[in-house]
């Protein structure tokens, strides 16, 4: 198979498990996210990858090759690191050629490369200048263009965009997603940004408590999330217990939504409904009553909070369709079943 | 503090500091052979005397060779023994960073009665060269202090990204450690050569009754009265030490190497 | 890079020289020397294996017990004299220009590394009749005819002083940078003046770090041994002075030894305190 196969993958450190049995592929060519919050293991898997960290269990395939206790530097990757880590001794183009050079290219050959990336990263003429004197944006070019330079096998990186302001992260998300289509190039990145995942990524993978939890496209994993971490993880979503009654009429608040069904023998369950999905009408007109305790109008959006029985729902719309509600006033709230999703508890 | 207070407080320490050497930076300069302050004439042949005069020449190149040597070997204990400490997790081998930091910490006469009474044991007492292998086991500790230090201070992901660009232990030790250890290197060589041309009591001790160095060379010559010449030597050890540090300075952290990690914006 | 345990033989190799070195030339000749101290002395400067405690009897001479506790009583009032002056320096140096500061430490670094030989030189020439302080004294007036001050107890204070003045700014220097600058600042809001929030806030915050200090010194003046002897009388010889003087001159290794190794003991107790404070200081 051509790609990256993650079989029953392990990592204990003494008695914790930090990567529990995880399985996953990675078709050649596809852009991955590793998406999770801080100490799922998406790191430790990253760097499992890599070889910089023995799993304890399972195996890694790359095209089909075992490379599970390959050291790292047989494996032929590039990889970008949080800190960057390029070399303050070296110059840019050192710091660029520095895989090239190890490897005995030709001091022609390496200068010709270094050309063509820098090039690549808008970077032209800067090869002999000091890695200190760059700005944040140009380190991280830098950083790039530097794992890519022997055309690897594996493009990873660990939170490679971290220390962007917001602004310089955005525009390098689409940067560094047009560059890997253009090179086709097998990439995965590790990032705790849900929005970084869902610029680039092909595939989301979103981690918690050292497993996968959902692996699927972005929009699948926004639209139809695997389970309520999932769907509280990606995006706002407003989550509400659900029960079936004995006629199998399925009551949200003590209030039947036709049309929706829970799994197969289940009597509970648990609702995801998006805060953009959610319509405000005149009270009694829908199928849940609630009061309004709090509206903020954010300019492009304005979220109104509303109190159901003591849950509290968060409905999102655009200033064109802005529901003319005040605090304390009673509203009522429509919920579709194609808008709602039951998920496993 | 009032800022007066300080600048007084300062110019007393620093007269406190300087007086002995400005004593004897004047003698040094005195015309005849006499402990005199102010001097009484100008002369500099008291310096010119350390390279001309055999017993004082030879008392310099013996010092010298000695700090250079000692130095060096410091140097080789040190940086393998730092290296493994920083690269590998091996909670016994501390007990060899303790040794080399043992000597350095005990009093000075210890180790000297302790290398002593080895070399009489072993029967190389008196021999140049146990001299170089005594200076540079207790003068072990500084290169190892600063290359603890300088290891440190090196990302650690530094040393990840060469491997996964393809560089092997081998190769990352030569490309990436060693250049960027090598301000530490040359800092902890510095400290080490400094002192051992300054020691006296390990040197007396090993050697003293075979060969003269500068020190010892000095408290002989104190013994049997007075001569210019220690007043020029003591100035050039004291030009020495401040041109050698100045030197660390200029080039490196010497704030950080003295154990401030947080020397930035200052 | 993570650390990991050394995975096969090879790993330590890089450990094998230093090892080795400091085994060979540190460990057995320390050794080398305990065992001395048990042997029996020969007339002539030899001595023959045994295993005796004659040269630790001789620990409890008066001769001997007057020479410790003046050892020690030197080394603490050398100690406390240098914390109390170094401290406000120190402390006000970490607060000065960066460039300032390097010009100091590069200076107080070249005196550190001067040999004991050099600053008993120094310190007899300024304190001499013909060359010393007294000269200018006499030049303003103040004293009517030049003089020796050495040997005495004052020489010999001032000169470890002056020894071990550089090496106590440098063990509080890092301290004293790491020191947290606001909270002199919050002490001058809240209505202290500079040289109150000195004593009610640094001097506090710093307890556990002037008590190791006082000890580092401490170690370091019972380290001295020629300052002593250069710049005192032979009432002012110290143990360390003491012990090159068997080893040497009176050429009694055994007893030179045996005193060392009390010397040991006594400066390992004293290290085993500075750690103490120091966990005390942590867990503070």
């Amino acid at each position: 198979m051509s790609g990256l196969a993650l079989q029953n993958v392990v990592k204990e450190f003494g008695s914790f498990r930090a990567v529990n049995n995880v399985d996953l592929n990675v078709p050649h060519g596809t852009f991955v996210c590793m998406l999770g919050p801080s100490g799922c293991g998406k790191t430790t898997l990253l760097r499992m990858i890599a070889g910089l960290d023995l799993p304890t269990g399972g195996a890694i395939r790359l095209d089909g090759d075992d490379i599970t206790h390959v050291p790292t530097h047989k494996r032929n990757l590039g990889m970008v690191f949080q800190s960057l880590a390029l070399f303050p001794h070296l110059t840019v183009g050192e710091n660029i050629a520095y895989p090239l050079r190890i490897r005995g290219a030709a001091k022609e050959d390496q200068k010709k490369r270094v050309d063509e990336l820098l090039s690549m990263i808008h970077l032209t003429g800067y090869a002999d200048r000091p890695v200190a004197k760059l700005s944040g944006g140009q380190r991280q070019r830098v950083a790039i263009a530097r794992a890519l330079a022997i055309s690897p096998k594996l493009f990873l990186l660990d939170e490679p965009l971290s220390a962007l302001d917001a602004k310089l992260r955005e525009a390098m998300q689409v940067e560094l997603r047009q560059l890997q289509q253009k090179l086709g190039i097998t990439t995965i990145v590790v990032t705790h940004d849900q929005r970084e995942a869902m610029t680039m990524a092909d595939t989301v993978v979103v981690m918690n408590g050292g497993e996968i939890r959902q692996a699927a496209s972005p929009i699948e994993i926004y639209r139809r999330p695997a389970d309520s971490f999932v769907a509280d993880f990606i995006g706002q979503t407003n989550l509400l217990e659900v029960q079936a009654d004995s006629t199998g009429r399925v009551e949200v608040l003590g209030q039947p939504i036709a049309g929706l069904a829970l799994p197969a023998g289940a009597s509970k369950g648990t609702l995801s409904v998006r805060p953009e999905d959610v319509h405000l009408t005149a009270p009694g007109a829908g199928a849940l009553t609630g009061k309004v305790t709090f509206v903020r109008d954010l300019g492009g959006t304005i979220e109104t909070f509303v109190d159901i029985a003591g849950r509290q729902i968060v409905a999102v719309s655009t200033p064109r369709a802005r529901p003319d509600v005040t605090v304390g006033q009673e509203v009522g709230i429509a919920l579709t079943p194609d808008v709602c999703v039951v998920l496993k508890k | 503090m009032t800022s007066i207070f300080r600048k007084a407080y300062f110019f007393l320490i620093g007269l406190f500091l300087s007086l002995p050497l400005i004593v004897v930076a004047g003698v040094s300069v005195n015309a005849k052979q006499t402990l005199a302050f102010p001097p009484q004439g100008f002369s500099l042949s008291w310096y010119g005397e350390i390279f001309f005069n055999p017993e004082w020449r030879s008392a310099l190149f013996a010092s010298v060779t000695l700090a250079l040597l000692s130095a060096a070997l410091a140097v080789a204990i040190a940086l393998p023994l730092a290296w493994f400490l920083w690269r590998r997790i091996a909670p016994w081998a501390n007990i060899f960073q303790l040794l080399g930091v043992a000597p350095f910490t005990l009093p000075p006469v210890i180790t000297a009665l302790g290398l002593l009474t080895f070399w009489a044991t072993v029967g190389f007492y008196g021999q140049p060269w146990t001299a170089v292998v005594s200076h540079a086991i207790f003068f072990v500790t500084l290169p190892l202090v600063t290359l603890s230090l300088g290891f440190t201070s090196i990302d650690r992901s530094l040393v990840e990204a060469a491997a996964t660009m393809g560089a092997d232990e081998r190769t990352i030790f030569r490309t990436i450690v060693l250049p960027l250890i090598l301000p530490y290197i040359v800092s902890g060589y510095a400290f080490a050569f400094v002192l051992s041309l300054n020691e006296y009591i390990v040197a007396y001790m090993t050697v003293g009754f075979t060969m003269e160095t500068l020190p010892i060379k000095i408290f002989n010559a104190l013994r049997y009265g007075y001569t210019p010449t220690m007043a020029s030597v003591t100035v050039l050890f004291v030009t020495t030490a401040a041109v050698i540090f100045g030197l660390v300075a200029r080039f490196g952290d010497l704030p950080k190497l003295l154990g401030a990690m947080s020397s930035d914006g200052k | 890079m993570r650390r990991e345990p050394p995975q096969t033989l090879g790993d330590y190799a890089p450990l094998l020289f230093p090892a080795a070195m400091l085994t060979i030339f540190f460990v057995v000749p320390f050794g080398t020397m305990i065992a001395v101290s048990f042997f029996q002395r020969q007339q002539g400067g030899f001595y023959t294996p045994a295993f005796v405690f004659d040269n630790y009897a001789r620990f409890l001479s008066a001769f001997f017990g007057g020479v410790l506790g003046f050892s020690l009583l030197l080394a603490i009032t050398v100690a406390i004299c240098c914390v109390v002056l170094a401290l406000p320096f120190t402390y006000m140096l970490t607060r000065m220009a960066r460039k300032v500061q390097v010009v100091w430490l590069v200076a107080l670094l070249s005196i550190l590394s001067l040999s004991e030989v050099i600053i008993g030189f120094a310190w007899s020439t300024l304190f001499s009749r013909t060359a010393g302080i007294t000269n200018i004294l006499v030049a303003l007036g103040i004293m009517s005819e030049a003089k020796a001050l050495t040997p005495s107890f004052g020489a010999v204070l001032t000169g470890m002083v002056y020894q071990a003045f550089p090496y106590t700014v440098l063990v509080l220097f890092p301290a004293l940078v790491r020191l947290d600058p606001t909270l002199t600042e919050a002490a001058r809001t809240l209505g202290a003046s500079p040289l109150k929030a000195f004593f009610t806030v640094v001097v506090p915050a710093l307890r556990n770090t002037i008590t190791a200090t006082l000890i580092m010194v401490f170690i370091f003046a019972l380290g001295s041994y020629l300052l002593p002897q250069l710049l005192g009388r032979p009432q002012h010889w110290t143990l360390s002075v003491l012990i090159t003087d068997q080893a040497i001159y009176q050429s009694n290794m055994p007893f030179a030894a045996a005193m060392a190794v009390f010397l040991v003991l006594v400066t390992l107790g004293l290290v085993a305190l500075t750690v103490i404070a120091g966990r005390k200081g942590e867990a503070a």
